[in-house]
């Protein structure tokens, strides 16, 4: 995790100082704020990681939340690690679903409405509805299809 | 259901032995559920997904691809009458939104990218598989949205694939066209949005153990990279398209000057919107977009490069070094597109557009440095690497001419720059992508592309290339300015661009054979084998299709190439100061006795990162 | 009034640059720098030809672009020069390099190559010989975008604005307009070794005024004055034409540039001028003209601020295509 979390704050690093530099030389708003936003980008999420990378020193987590204690860090981030040093549940993934076609179908009627007319927004509203009540009760069944 | 996917137990590390599992050719071994169209529609397997982006976006290239020739055909004589102007300005606008928004992205990070990604990393699947099938909906329905706009009464957008203001907004351009073009690009990066999130989090989450980030392959550190740079440049443009579309229809005045400028007074700050707002955003979000297009197509070769010469990539680091650069630099470039509208620093601009010639240098001397000494073999996906990297060089080179300001007020919108975007995007998209595609078809279908097909398919396109664009530069240095549908005729233009126009053919004709070559890999199958290539990277360690969850086995990684590591055992990686076995003297060698079942063969307990039912 | 939002570098440097826009640069000598990027076998070849070229001085040359008729043309080709040349430079080189690599290593046996993957001290030289060349290069750049882009106290000013599609220039202090739609190209009318200011804009969507013998363009575009001069030396008549795309006759939207001495100047002037005997033309019989072009499309009504000066139409004899 810690490069991760390097690779990410030093994205914000960099847009820091060239957002510092550009505005100072130019006084440009917008993209004084696109070079604010980017700088934004690299560090909330990378100092994110950096707080779960200290918490975490000496635990296996995953994405999910669950942790459990392993010697050192990540076996992906360990240059020793044997694929044994993997063993246990990696995540669950969903199996087939037809929910993120109907969603997908529903958004691209919704945004049509926009072009052709509000009555499209209904049905495309009313089916991107049902994806994702179908979609959230899929995954506390456990997923299925 | 949902699959638990569970490690090995104990000291697991099965050994997997490579070549065997050519017989899964014509027995798919991961059939869950449904089958047919319904596989396809339910589907989160990236595998699965990612063919499906794969086939969308070549489609969408032969379709932009015939666009193109219209223009050519158009341009052969100066009072061209093949079209009218209005079709030829939805012409070209087609041409470049379908090229640069629907194929040259969507077919690198939507489909090689969902493809080999996790592969590449020894993830069992994408870290959001129905995310990743919820963006290739979202693609398929935007770029439904953007062919919608021929069928509709006004036809095509016609305001160029950059939509500049006021141009785009509903006084100059009222048309449905437009506004499907609109919702096309909303829908397609949402899309992109969402599968950048995926990579990224794929690819810090996901990976095998040992699989260090210092050891993924370039392709897959250039995909995180191609993430980031996406999570920064699409949400700018689906911002910046709300707004236009606001102007269009709800009134307001973003973008739009109409009514509120007068000729001789001074316009009204305050009722007045900006025609340069649009441009700074929309290349904020362009010239990152640029790179979105061409970082992947980098990884591409520089997987290729390394496994045609037998020698690992040279330079690693130094090439995970550049492709950041060229990513960072790449965001603070945007107004190098606006030189000529007087208002941005100058200075700042060309400095750093001048700055990521140098990290791109680094990058050819390190595919020099990679192919020096080697032992290369010009099979088809070689030969388009070496085509990449010819087209590359003199995009590149011009690329920094147009980097200075003195010089581009005097080529901008001319024909120069387009042979210049053509010979980058181009030569990466098409040469890096095809290469992609027959370097990695077996390993998606389990079957090769014929050889002699793709190797004509390589020299036509390569001579076609050169032939179409060349006199492009030429063109444009005497003057021909870019999207006009005719010319005047005394200025002598005509035999170049002729000579332009069959080059386009030959481009087109070459691109025959590819379909050729599908038509006889399907009906005359030569099975690949797992690693028909003998290839470095750890997609190759598994069959050919990789099953479902895509591993059986994984071999202990000590260095970026496992595979290679595994079967050659003899050939270590060379670092500084002669040679040095990767990580463990003994470490190549198949980890433990192994299971030795058939890989693949639907058995649940034979080995690693198999996928478990979950209940 | 500063109508650009940005700090727009030219405006800011408004008068200044004494020495004119005709002080010359020094001849820009890129060549020398990439030579010594490779092994010392390309140095020579690298500095004869670049020494060679430099020695032929203003022979060098244009490589394909159009020859400049303006000063500040001039030194911008000076630029161009130079970036060729160290561009043709670099591409030869590198060229070179892979077309070796790809012939001479050709697969000829099974043998292992050496499985090399770092050599620290040529990643350090390719990687620090780029950086100079771009330092290089930067400076050039610098120097001339600033000649490019002075704005010495002109002796006279034209506002010329573009509108769908075709052209308006207008004299500031002499009260002359010409306007012209496509096919029926507009003339702007320049005295010879004159810095002439242009005030730039537009009237609807952004459109691009480039006339390739000045070997310069800008855009014009609403809401925005650029301003920029222009000092042909050589008399004579330039074609121009809009660049930027800006809707359906951007392929028509053409016009020309007579550079004429003084006294036909003068003379230009005294015949055109608004109280002479010009020939102006009606909205009416303007938007019959635009409707006569190919398409069948109307077009927008051109803008009433224009027709509604005098004008004078110069476009006797013109036929685009």
């Amino acid at each position: 995790m810690k490069i991760e979390s390097t690779f990410l704050i030093g994205v914000g690093i960099f847009f820091g100082c060239v957002a510092a530099i550009y505005w100072f030389l130019s006084y440009e708003d917008a993209g004084g704020m696109m070079l604010v936003g980017t700088c934004l980008l690299g560090l909330v999420p990378g100092s994110y990681y950096f707080f779960w990378h200290r918490r975490f020193r000496g635990h296996k987590y995953f994405f999910w939340g669950k942790t459990e204690r392993v010697v050192g860090t990540r076996p992906e981030d360990r240059p020793d690690a044997t694929i044994a040093d993997g063993a246990g549940v990696i995540s669950s993934f969903p199996g087939g679903s037809v929910w993120p076609f109907i969603l997908g179908m529903g958004a691209f009627v919704l945004l049509l409405s926009f072009v052709f007319g509000v009555w499209l927004a209904m049905v495309g509203g009313s089916v991107i509805l049902t994806a994702l009540v179908g979609v959230t009760a899929e995954s506390r069944r456990g997923g299925t299809h | 259901m949902t699959d638990v996917i569970a490690p090995p137990a104990g000291g697991g590390g099965g050994a997997l032995i490579p070549g065997a599992g050519t017989d899964h050719l014509a027995h798919p071994h991961e059939e869950h559920g449904p089958s047919g169209l319904m596989k396809w529609i339910t589907t989160t397997d990236h595998k699965v997904i990612g063919l499906s982006y794969m086939i969308t976006a070549v489609a969408l290239f032969y379709i932009a691809g015939l666009l193109a020739l219209g223009i050519r055909v158009q341009l052969t004589t100066p009072a061209g009458t093949f079209i009218s102007f209005q079709q030829y300005n939805q012409l070209f606008t087609m041409h470049g939104s379908i090229m640069l928004y629907l194929f040259a992205g969507p077919f690198a990070f939507g489909g090689l990218a969902n493809y080999v990604v996790p592969l590449q990393i020894g993830a069992p699947d994408m870290a959001f598989p129905r995310l990743n099938a919820l963006s290739y909906w979202l693609f398929l329905g935007g770029s439904t949205t953007m062919l919608l706009g021929f069928a509709t009464s006004g036809g095509a957008a016609d305001f160029g694939w950059v939509a500049y203001a006021p141009l785009s907004t509903s006084t100059y351009t009222p048309g449905t066209g437009e506004d499907l073009w609109i919702m096309a690009l909303v829908l397609t990066g949402f899309s992109a949005i969402f599968t950048g999130v995926n990579l990224v989090a794929t690819i810090f989450y996901l990976r095998a153990p040992g699989m260090t980030m210092f050891r993924m392959p370039i392709f897959t550190w250039n995909m995180l990279v191609t993430g980031i740079l996406i999570l920064i440049a699409f949400p700018v443009l689906t911002a910046a398209l709300v707004m236009l579309f606001a102007d269009r229809h709800f009134g307001t005045m973003i973008y739009a000057v109409t009514g509120c400028h007068t000729v001789t007074g001074a316009p009204d700050a305050h009722a007045c919107g900006s025609a340069v707002l649009w441009q700074n955003l929309f290349w904020f979000f362009g010239h990152p977009e640029v790179y979105i297009l061409a970082l992947p197509y980098f990884g591409i070769v520089t997987e290729i490069f390394p496994v045609f010469s037998r020698k690992p990539v040279f330079g690693y680091k130094g090439m995970v070094f550049a492709t950041m650069s060229i990513a960072a630099l790449s965001t603070g470039v945007w107004a190098h597109h606006m030189f000529t509208t007087g208002t941005v620093l100058l200075p700042f601009f060309s400095l750093m557009s001048l700055l990521i010639a140098v990290p791109t240098g680094i990058k050819f001397f390190n595919w020099i440095g990679t192919m020096w000494r080697g032992q290369l073999v010009y099979k088809t996906p070689m030969l388009m690497s070496i085509g990449f990297l010819f087209a590359f060089l003199m995009g590149g080179v011009t690329g920094v001419m147009l980097a200075s300001p003195p010089i581009d007020f005097f080529v901008h919108t001319t024909y120069f720059v387009v042979a210049h975007f053509h010979q980058v995007l181009f030569g990466s998209a098409v040469f890096g992508g095809f290469a992609g595609l027959y370097y990695w078809y077996p390993k998606m279908f389990g079957r090769m592309l014929n050889d002699t097909l793709g190797k004509w398919h390589f020299w036509l396109l390569f001579i076609g290339f050169w032939v179409t664009f060349m006199p492009q530069y030429i063109l444009g240095l005497h003057g021909m300015p870019r999207r006009v549908a005719s010319y005047p005729a005394h200025l002598g233009w005509q035999s170049l661009n002729i000579a332009s126009t069959i080059g386009a053919f030959m481009i087109a004709t070459s691109f025959l054979f590819l379909l050729a070559n599908f038509w006889v890999s399907w009906r005359y199958p030569v099975p690949a084998g797992d690693n028909p290539w003998d290839a470095h990277t750890l997609e190759w360690f598994t069959t050919s299709p990789p099953p479902h969850h895509n591993y059986t086995h994984l071999p202990t990684i000590r260095s970026e190439r496992p595979t290679w590591d595994y079967n050659h055992p003899e050939a270590p990686t060379i670092r500084h100061g002669g040679p040095s076995g990767p990580g463990h003297p003994n470490g190549h060698g198949p980890i433990g006795s192994g299971n030795g079942g058939p890989p693949g063969g639907g058995d649940g307990s034979a080995g690693a990162r198999q996928g478990v039912p979950a209940s | 009034m500063d109508p650009s939002p940005t700090g727009n570098p030219s405006a800011t440097r408004t008068d200044a640059a004494p020495g004119g826009p005709a002080a010359a640069p020094d001849a820009p000598e890129p060549g020398a720098a990439p030579a010594r990027s490779r092994r010392s076998r390309w140095l020579g070849t690298a500095v004869l030809v670049a020494g060679g070229l430099l020695l032929a001085g203003c022979q060098l040359p244009t490589f394909g672009e159009t020859k400049p008729v303006t000063t500040q043309g001039q030194d911008a080709i000076k630029l161009w020069q130079g970036f060729f040349i160290a561009g043709a430079i670099v591409f030869l080189i590198v060229f070179g390099l892979i077309t070796w690599a790809v012939l001479r290593y050709r697969r000829r046996s099974d043998a292992m190559p050496r499985q090399t993957q770092y050599h620290t001290i040529l990643e350090i030289i390719y990687t620090t010989v780029p950086v100079v060349i771009v330092l290089v290069l930067f400076g050039f750049t610098f120097v001339t975008e600033n000649e490019v882009n002075a704005l010495p106290t002109p002796k006279m000013s034209v506002t010329v604005t573009g509108f769908q599609w075709g052209w308006r220039f207008h004299y500031t202090t002499k009260n002359v307009t010409v306007i012209g739609v496509e096919l029926q190209d507009p003339e702007m009318v320049l005295p010879v070794n004159e810095p002439t200011r242009i005030y730039l804009e537009s009237h609807d969507v952004i459109h691009g005024f480039y006339v390739p013998a000045f070997d310069f363009s800008r855009y014009a575009q609403p809401g925005i004055i650029n301003k920029f001069t222009i000092t042909p030396h050589t008399t004579g008549t330039y074609r121009g034409q809009c660049t930027q795309y800006c809707g359906l006759y951007h392929s028509l939207m053409r016009f020309r540039v007579k550079v004429v001495s003084d006294a036909a100047f003068a003379a230009w002037v005294s015949t055109h001028h608004s109280s002479g005997p010009a020939t102006s033309i009606s909205t009416a019989e303007k938007q019959a003209l635009t409707n006569s072009t190919p398409g069948a499309h109307t077009p927008n009504v051109p803008p009433s601020t224009v027709t509604s000066t005098a004008t004078t139409n110069q476009t006797a004899g013109s036929t685009g295509l």
